[in-house]
């Protein structure tokens, strides 16, 4: 099934460069920042960013975007890695780095930030490792108490900075919860610069990524550094995580990681579609946010963009094709459906058996005798056979004549079971007693293919251990009505 | 730099507090003694159930609880605000239950799912409402203890008074206790093996329902003071320095308690200081006791186990190099 190798994800990723270049030139480097105008309605405010004409929300869309794909595409590997948390504690980890890179010329300069911010992540992790390894507290435990310790020393600081002459209107406050209309055209530069940088670094080495995440031991034996490859995750991370600071805030971003990558993985088997998905998913957030949050004065980005990545989370949990829970259930339900069908058409086969295929109507309460059940129950049964075509009713639905697909079908499920009774007992040496509570179950799901292998072994024999007649290819491709006396039955013995 | 932190003064920063300030930093004080020791008592639990970042998550999922209770009710009372913190903690728990059953996302991706989107939609609901609901975007984060001397008094008897949240988070921290007493043998066998609980009937499911119905009201009785993050800081940092030092749960409640005190009162400290969040600075020296621990902890502190460890590779092993010929 596997034979076909997987497209390259630089083919992927070659799309996705070009879309982030296109993007970027987009950027008027002239423009002056916008301030933020709070006095105006929701609609204008609404039409000014779908106009595209202010440069303040170019800048914001495009990094918001930006950030979406970092994040997804970072978040996509610490999914599949089991590292969701980590995420979350590296983001909170990195605000005493964020103070700390303001404080050294006291301005917003995003590459001091953004040195300081990647420092404090990485000495986050580095302590998590280091209480996992030397004492007994367990990881969660761990990064709780990165999360927990670095970032009381942030708040401090930053509490600190408000008190400054020059602090308080320093926007590092913005950094607790984003805001996307403060991007800079410095900002969004180092953020596509980050962005494209770790597109390269996947899709350069995307095989290493891939066989660490998924199977350590195997990398290690063919040589993969498995620790290197860990760390430079871990240092994409942090560039993933610091890009998204601003816009989406440090309390949130572990969102962006985790929930845009947790939409794709319910979505996808394989993971350089995971990758792709979860990086549009993480750019329609992040845009959406964007777009969100600039409806209102005040209003913070990163919760916006992150409900927006829960809403499409929410969907792919619900609507996903395969591991989608309504779609999960409905193929459960028709199952179910089909199996009470295929009884219902055991039955009426038992129902003509017993009287040796003479007449060809069934009663509904021959059935309801038969099946220890109420005629309303039969009654609904057998019109859900006629929903089906597989049987036409009369004397008020009292009466049931199978139609010759509802033979065809209750033929092949009735020699479905004694071929397999018939197995049990041969293959097996299960008794005789034993076999007919597993044929009820494997009867409904038994391919053609199957059932041809399993006539070879048996010999194409004629009666299951019951004494009972297996119903052959004959009787079920006669396509016609059923036969009216036993003598036509002809079994895999009366083959021509 | 001189500017940014303060030349440090015993008399100003060490005695004053206690001098001058005394009937406020006293309550401040026993309010920050109060949270930590609530939440590390209940932390301490979580801990040992692996579940930390289980109250990572509820201390940050009650944030909508509280607010669509405040929008509600339009009160601040402890009734309404208890209510929804407490839907909130039981539905964030059902959440995660269910996108980690119902679908093959990992528990600790589950968990970083439901407790960002409750959270951020109760930001927004702040941001929405925030002249309504009397709470900013930083309170939210990290609290305002060094308000709480301001607020509503409370009597508790002719010439003593206290600010309510204090009381309440005294009413909660003993209960706390007096549940842990109570319950002591249920929560333990249930921590450390859900088998024999069950053998012992006891049904563990309830005991986790239980648990964190508790941990929701401790976080929301400590929300207004330390806010949603540094909560997660005092159900964590008190009972890991505590584990660090003793392996007996009953002296491990008991440092956790001291660890609560001892950083309550030198949080002030370092805030009249620095002049920064106080409730920034309680977590700060909370994580400081936790690094000595770490670092000198008797048991198996990392300088304990440097000399231990030298001492093994000084003394020569006769016996064992005999072995080997």
């Amino acid at each position: 099934m596997n034979n076909h190798h997987p497209p390259s994800i630089i083919h992927y990723l070659r799309y996705t460069l070009i879309a982030v270049v296109l993007l970027c030139c987009t950027l008027d480097c002239n423009a002056a920042k916008i301030g933020e105008i709070a006095e105006t309605s929701i609609g204008e405010q609404a039409m000014r960013f779908f106009t595209f004409k202010d440069p303040a929300v170019r800048y914001a869309l495009l990094g918001s975007m930006l950030l979406g794909i970092t994040c997804g595409v970072m978040g996509s590997f610490i999914v599949v890695r089991k590292l969701a948390l980590v995420g979350d504690a590296l983001s909170h980890a990195v605000l005493p780095g964020v103070a700390l890179g303001f404080l050294w010329n006291t301005t917003k300069d995003p590459v001091a930030i953004f040195i300081g911010a990647t420092l404090a992540g990485l000495l986050g992790t580095a302590v998590v490792g280091a209480i996992k390894h030397t004492t007994k507290l367990k990881e969660d435990a761990a990064l709780g108490l990165v999360l927990a310790a670095f970032f009381s020393v942030g708040i401090c600081l930053v509490t600190m900075i408000q008190k400054l002459p020059t602090g308080n209107k320093s926007g590092v406050d913005k950094f607790l919860f984003g805001q996307a209309a403060a991007l800079g055209v410095d900002d969004v530069k180092l953020m596509a610069v980050v962005t494209v940088l770790t597109l390269l670094v996947i899709g350069l080495f995307y095989k290493q990524f891939l066989v660490t995440s998924f199977d350590a031991g195997f990398a290690r034996v063919t040589g993969v550094p498995v620790q290197v490859i860990h760390y430079g995750l871990m240092l994409m991370l942090a560039f993933a995580v610091v890009i998204a600071l601003q816009a989406v805030g440090v309390v949130l971003v572990s969102a962006m990681l985790i929930t845009p990558a947790a939409a794709a993985y319910l979505l996808t088997d394989r993971m350089h579609r995971m990758l792709i998905l979860a990086a549009v998913f993480g750019m329609t957030a992040g845009a959406a946010g964007a777009f969100m949050s600039f409806l209102g004065p005040n209003l913070p980005t990163g919760p916006f963009m992150v409900l927006g990545a829960s809403t499409v989370f929410g969907a792919a949990f619900l609507f996903g094709p395969q591991h989608g829970i309504i779609m999960r259930w409905w193929r459960r339900r028709s199952r179910s459906q089909r199996i009470q069908r295929e009884n219902t058409l055991k039955s009426i086969y038992h129902v003509l058996e017993a009287r040796e295929f003479k007449g060809e109507g069934v009663s509904a309460k021959e059935l309801a005798e038969r099946r220890r059940e109420t005629l309303e129950e039969i009654i609904a049964q057998l019109r859900e056979l006629k929903r089906h075509a597989l049987a036409t009713l009369q004397d008020e639905d009292h009466t049931a004549y199978l139609t010759p697909e509802g033979w065809q079908r209750a033929c092949a499920i009735v020699r479905n079971h004694r071929l397999w009774e018939l197995y049990l007992t041969h293959a097996a040496q299960v008794s005789a007693d034993h076999v007919h509570e597993d044929a009820e179950k494997i009867e409904h799901v038994l391919g053609e293919d199957v059932v041809r292998e399993l006539e070879k072994r048996l010999n194409y024999a004629t009666h299951d251990p019951h004494g009972k007649l297996i119903p052959g290819q004959a009787d079920i491709q006669r396509g016609s009505k059923p036969p009216e006396h036993s003598g036509d039955a002809v079994g895999y013995g009366k083959r021509p | 730099m001189n500017e940014f932190i303060p030349s440090f003064s015993l008399q100003e920063h060490i005695i004053a507090p206690w001098t001058q300030g005394f009937s406020t930093n006293i309550q401040i004080a026993l309010m920050g003694f109060f949270v930590a020791a609530a939440c590390g008592l209940v932390g301490n639990y979580l801990m040992m159930r692996r579940m930390a970042l289980v109250g990572d998550a509820i201390s940050h999922s009650v944030l909508p609880g509280i607010v669509i209770a405040f929008l509600m009710t339009k009160s601040r009372g402890t009734v309404p605000m208890f209510t929804g913190a407490l839907i909130a903690g039981v539905v964030t728990t059902i959440l995660i239950e269910l996108i980690h059953k119902k679908s093959r996302v990992k528990q600790d991706a589950a968990i970083g799912i439901a407790f960002t989107s409750l959270f951020a939609l109760g930001v927004i609901l702040v941001s929405l409402y925030a002249s309504k609901v009397d709470l900013d975007q930083e309170c939210v984060l990290y609290g305002d203890i060094s308000y709480i001397p301001l607020g509503e008094l409370i009597k508790l008897t002719d010439n003593i008074s206290t600010p309510v949240p204090v009381a309440r988070m005294g009413v909660v921290a003993g209960l706390t206790l007096l549940l842990i007493v109570l319950f002591y043998k249920q929560l333990l066998v249930s921590s450390f093996d859900p088998g024999l609980a069950r053998s012992l009937g006891i049904n563990a499911t309830f005991v986790h329902y239980a648990l964190m119905c508790w941990l929701s009201i401790t976080v929301v009785s400590a929300f207004e003071s330390v806010g949603a993050v540094l909560v997660v800081a005092m159900l964590i940092l008190p009972g890991a320095t505590a584990f660090l030092l003793s392996h007996r749960l009953p002296v491990i409640h008991g440092l956790t308690l001291l660890v609560a005190a001892l950083s309550s009162v030198s949080g002030i400290h370092l805030a009249t200081w620095l002049n920064c969040s106080m409730a920034g600075a309680m977590v700060v020296m909370a994580s400081v006791l936790f690094t000595l621990a770490w670092l000198f902890s008797p048991m198996d502190g990392l300088v304990s186990r440097w000399f231990r460890q030298r001492r093994v590779h000084e003394e020569p092993v006769d016996g064992l190099a005999d072995g080997v010929k």
